[in-house]
């Protein structure tokens, strides 16, 4: 979706504001939510995906308004209940129903450095040929879909190099709605400055994206 | 009735940003300024916390050991000190840098780094003529087990915007400026590859052991907002 997470290109947001020695995180409750939040993944109700698009779907003055990890809190009170971990009864009184299932095994000390070892979704998979090829010219497709995708608009419509073959990936346009992994090659493409920004960008400069198969189409 | 709270404590958070005129190029971000707050009883964000960590942990979901190792893992045990430890090593021994550049999951587990969102690290390497920037312009993708998680700065609006499209006036923001003749390859993290920069060894640094070496090496420069540089000498160089 065209959302406000889709930064990349936007004007007047500012400039960068840097703190010195930051902490990892500057309250006790984002640590806390950070942690739960990876708990509650490890508990495959929903996928990396599908997480994202949770919080790609916070309305934009939302998005912009709040915190990082408010944004990780917020939406993690919203997946608990839209798949099914918790109840909006329990949510609003804060208690488990009685008799409520909890046979789902919780994330332990034990399973919980297992789980951090294996957070992203995806493979290397020979099964699946690539449709493109190391130094092909290529075209991002002109998508504008109204669910998940990692395609940003910047980039959409202009014309790149495929510079690397990272091998098989998860699609991320349809795992985020639980349509299939429809798993496919993905590549660092190279964008030239002045074909994502004009003439006035440096002529030397270049930005790559990470693309799947479904994103590029031949020149 | 919770959401409004929120806003009024961000709200207030952020005019106080405002007031504070041209001290706020010393503070933190706008959309943080709230949690700088020293507040005598717990914001509201906390109590949501708090809450439904109690009720996930009374429904058996979570549990409060692993929660507590969790965040120990990404407070303690990951950082850019492991990065600076693989960048080193790369510096100082030539086949462990080719072996970071052409499969960098692999030669950073050698050094025993292989924790979450690594499993498809990248590394880029500058040189006199090229200059390596990561971003992630669509979330906040970052390679934790090399640098832990991200700074607020990373995950930051004006960060994720110009990163692409004005790299140059980013890297002059951070104090990097680049020659014209210089490449800019700017590295957005659109799919499941974790990018890490390995900076240029610094000049006059051919003398130093791996440890020395990993002790100049910053975040900064791995990201590739900054390059490694010597500490201001006091008198001898």
């Amino acid at each position: 979706m065209n959302g406000v997470h889709d930064m990349g290109g936007q004007q007047g947001m500012g400039p960068v504001r840097y703190e010195k020695n930051a902490p990892v995180f500057h309250e006790r409750w984002e640590g806390r939510v950070f942690a739960l939040d990876r708990s509650t993944r490890a508990l495959r109700k929903w996928n990396l995906d599908a997480w994202r698009h949770t919080i790609e779907l916070l309305p934009p003055v939302d998005y912009l308004r709040m915190s990082y990890y408010e944004r990780w809190l917020v939406t993690l009170e919203t997946r608990v209940v839209k798949y099914g971990l918790v109840t909006q009864e329990e949510m609003e009184t804060g208690k488990a129903a009685p008799g409520s299932t909890r046979a789902t095994p919780a994330l332990t000390l034990e399973t919980s450095s297992r789980w951090l070892n294996r957070g992203i979704a995806s493979s290397q998979d020979p099964g699946v040929p690539p449709l493109f090829a190391v130094g092909q010219r290529v075209r991002a497709r002109n998508i504008n879909p109204m669910g998940h995708t990692r395609l940003p608009r910047y980039a959409r419509g202009k014309n790149g190099v495929v510079a690397r073959d990272h091998g098989v990936y998860v699609f991320p346009d349809t795992n985020a709605h639980f349509q299939g992994e429809k798993r496919q090659h993905v590549y660092s493409v190279q964008f030239s400055a002045r074909e994502l920004w004009g003439e006035s960008a440096s002529p030397r400069d270049s930005v790559y994206l990470d693309m799947w198969d479904n994103y590029l189409e031949r020149v | 009735m919770a959401d409004s709270e929120g806003s009024s404590v961000d709200r207030r958070g952020f005019l106080k940003e405002l007031a504070t005129g041209a001290a706020a190029a010393a503070t933190p971000a706008v959309m943080h300024a709230q949690e700088h707050d020293h507040q005598d009883v717990p914001s509201d964000l906390t109590l949501r916390a708090k809450a439904l960590e109690s009720l996930l942990v009374e429904k058996g979901l979570v549990d409060p050991a692993a929660l507590d190792a969790l965040v120990d893992t990404m407070e303690n045990k990951v950082g850019p000190r492991n990065g600076a430890r693989v960048v080193a090593r790369a510096w100082v021994d030539p086949a462990y840098k080719k072996r970071l550049l052409e499969n960098a999951p692999a030669a950073i587990a050698e050094l025993g780094y292989t924790s979450g969102q690594g499993e498809h690290m990248v590394v880029v390497e500058n040189g006199p003529n090229v200059h390596n920037l990561i971003v992630c312009t669509l979330c906040s993708c970052y390679p934790w087990p090399v640098l832990g998680l991200p700074p607020v700065w990373y995950k930051s609006a004006p960060y994720r915007s110009r990163a692409v499209i004005d790299p140059r006036g980013i890297l002059r923001e951070f104090g990097t400026e680049l020659a014209d003749d210089v490449e800019v390859r700017v590295w957005d993290s659109t799919a499941e590859l974790r990018y890490i920069v390995l900076p240029e060894r610094p000049a006059g640094t051919e003398d130093m052991t791996e440890e020395k070496l990993a002790a100049l090496i910053t975040r900064d420069a791995m990201v590739g907002v900054a390059r490694v540089t010597l500490p201001p000498s006091g008198g001898n160089a």
